[in-house]
């Protein structure tokens, strides 16, 4: 077994070489294949600490998050409020901003920096009032033909009394189903945590990106071993059960690249994240302006349609 | 504030506290029933109305024609894309939800007719690992959304689940959008979904195709929430509403159209067959 620096070397290469869209041509995938081989052979998986590792990453209350992106990413940021209905989720933001000599629109979520702004942004767990902003600007940018950016940070649905009675379930599915009629491209990346049913509300996109540390989850893996293990002080086991980071989440072809992170984690130089998360986006976004709202919308059903693919009848 | 003492009648015959309660015995109003007693009631209580589980083979004897249903996709079964071991394995577990329920999977897809009315069923188990929905759930139900565009025929889906499969972690999560996609495809195709929601159905398949139906039922009594009860109750502290997430508490905020009893279920499930056949 090689030494961990050696492991982490081939991995960051590796991510970075993934994060290009679509490995253009076939010499880089063959590097990519060697470099895969060479992983394989040092390390069959992430270790269960670096598993936990992510996690933590994940978490880390110094992380950017959604604002902190769009400050450095977008120009002419207009945010939206409210959801016309009920009121204004401040758990999920909205809003409109020129990203590399386009008019976008982002959706996503965003927890706050201290106790106060934590607290009134509910920890970044959205309520249905969240996921009506999120469709309205949905709406917006199919309407305008503007591409639809959608951050994802959410360690899950806020588990309410209102949130029920607002209607949680439907709306998540009603925001998927918007997002799946969508004629505009859709890019998304997980930067933290991609918790859950909050976090598919909007994350059923043409290009779904995680960045190196971030995690993406069925349920929280507290959640997990409060069920599976009856005791939620078993999360680590959980999560190395789930594999919730980015390099599975890769190979199992539920995302189609990891975004690299600056080396330490993104939270150390929140500037350089935003230059390789911005890079990422925008080669995203070129590689699915050239078409179609109807093909984008077939590929995009496509693309979900064959995720995990079941194993042949036998 | 002192203690309130509780005098309601509903808690007279309240079960063992341990949980240990014969699955005949009414957890409601504590009669106890033969198992042909309640088969002839269709599993629901003849006393007080408690609506028992209905297994997926019952369910569709309940509801669909005699002879009209043909199984289809019943040779899929769910392999171990991670290899997951919590303190059993996934494969280990997978293999006592079939022998138990005789199912291949929590759901059974396939076609069907009401009352002459062609169409196409999709009816889960909550018998297998908790109606979960993993890979298998969400390609049937994709499939009977397909089969239901293909033939042009109603999709009706019955619903009794605890949401995603843990043990398929993200890939479970997928299936989200995946049935999301699989009901857009259905509705391009003019198609029509009628959603019965039975107890409980909650997480991820309430926040997928389940809420996404043209016309939403649930049985009476049904839990109908994203979140179950004692997580809310964990996490928030405060006191639950006494009906929180059922399916009456959904009726009362707008969310379904219809509370529907099991008796009434079929003819109902017929008149809107006959509505929806002068469609598109």
């Amino acid at each position: 077994m090689a030494g961990e620096a050696e492991q982490l070397r081939l991995r960051s290469q590796l991510s970075r070489l993934r994060g290009l869209p679509l490995l253009r041509g076939a010499k880089l995938s063959a590097e990519l294949e060697r470099l895969q081989k060479q992983l394989d052979r040092v390390v069959s998986e992430p270790s269960d600490e670096e598993i936990w590792r992510s996690v933590e990453l994940a978490r880390n209350p110094d992380r950017p998050y959604t604002l902190d992106y769009v400050e450095r990413l977008l120009d002419d940021w207009f945010e939206l409020h409210g959801d016309q209905h009920h009121g204004d989720d401040a758990a999920l933001v909205a809003g409109i901003g020129r990203f590399r000599d386009r008019t976008v629109v982002l959706v996503g979520n965003q927890k706050g920096r201290d106790v106060k702004e934590r607290t009134r942004r509910n920890f970044g767990m959205a309520y249905p009032e969240g996921y009506g902003k999120a469709m309205r600007a949905m709406e917006l940018a199919d309407r305008h033909g503007f591409p639809l950016l959608s951050l994802i940070d959410i360690p899950g649905a806020y588990p309410g009394v209102t949130a029920e009675q607002h209607g949680q379930g439907g709306a998540i599915a009603r925001s998927q189903a918007l997002l799946a009629r969508l004629g505009v491209p859709i890019v998304a990346c997980v930067i933290g945590e991609g918790g859950s049913g909050g976090a598919i509300a909007t994350a059923l996109a043409d290009r779904v990106l995680m960045q190196e540390n971030s995690i993406y989850t069925v349920i929280s893996p507290e959640g997990c071993a409060a069920i599976l293990w009856r005791d939620a002080g078993e999360a680590r086991k959980a999560a190395a059960a789930f594999k919730p980071d980015a390099a599975h989440c890769l190979e199992l072809g539920v995302i189609d690249a990891i975004v690299p992170e600056p080396e330490s984690g993104a939270h150390t130089d929140p500037d350089h994240a935003a230059q390789l998360l911005g890079d990422a986006l925008a080669e995203s976004l070129e590689l699915l302006e050239s078409q179609s709202g109807e093909e984008l919308r077939r590929q995009r059903r496509v693309r979900f349609r064959t995720i995990g693919q079941i194993p042949a009848t036998r | 504030m002192s203690e309130r003492i509780d005098v309601s009648i509903e808690h007279r015959h309240a079960p063992p506290e341990d949980g240990r309660r014969h699955p005949n015995t009414c957890p409601k109003c504590g009669s106890h029933y033969r198992d042909d007693e309640l088969a002839e009631h269709l599993n629901v209580c003849p006393q007080c109305g408690h609506h028992f589980p209905v297994h997926a083979r019952e369910r569709i004897q309940q509801l669909f024609d005699p002879d009209s249903f043909v199984e289809e996709a019943a040779e899929l079964r769910s392999d171990d894309p991670l290899a997951f071991f919590d303190l059993r394995p996934y494969t280990e577990r997978l293999a006592e939800a079939e022998l138990s329920t005789g199912l291949g999977e929590a759901m059974v897809i396939g076609r069907a007719a009401i009352e002459d009315q062609p169409c196409q069923l999709a009816v889960m188990e909550f018998g297998f690992m908790g109606g979960s929905m993993g890979r298998v759930v969400g390609e049937k139900f994709a499939r009977a959304c397909e089969g239901a565009g293909e033939r042009g025929v109603p999709l009706v889906s019955v619903t009794t689940t605890g949401g995603a499969r843990m043990q398929e972690g993200i890939l479970s999560l997928m299936q989200l959008p995946k049935t999301v996609c699989a009901v857009e495809d259905l509705r391009d195709a003019g198609g029509t979904l009628i959603s019965v929601m039975a107890h409980p159905t909650t997480a991820g398949v309430l926040a997928s195709f389940a809420s996404l139906g043209d016309v939403l039922v649930a049985e009476p009594g049904a839990l109908l929430s994203f979140t179950g009860p004692r997580v809310v109750q964990q996490t928030t502290r405060e006191k639950l509403p006494d009906d929180f997430g059922l399916a009456e508490s959904n009726f009362r905020y707008g969310h379904i159209d219809a509370i529907v009893p099991r008796p009434e279920l079929r003819p109902m499930l017929g008149r809107l067959l006959r509505l929806f056949a002068d469609g598109r």
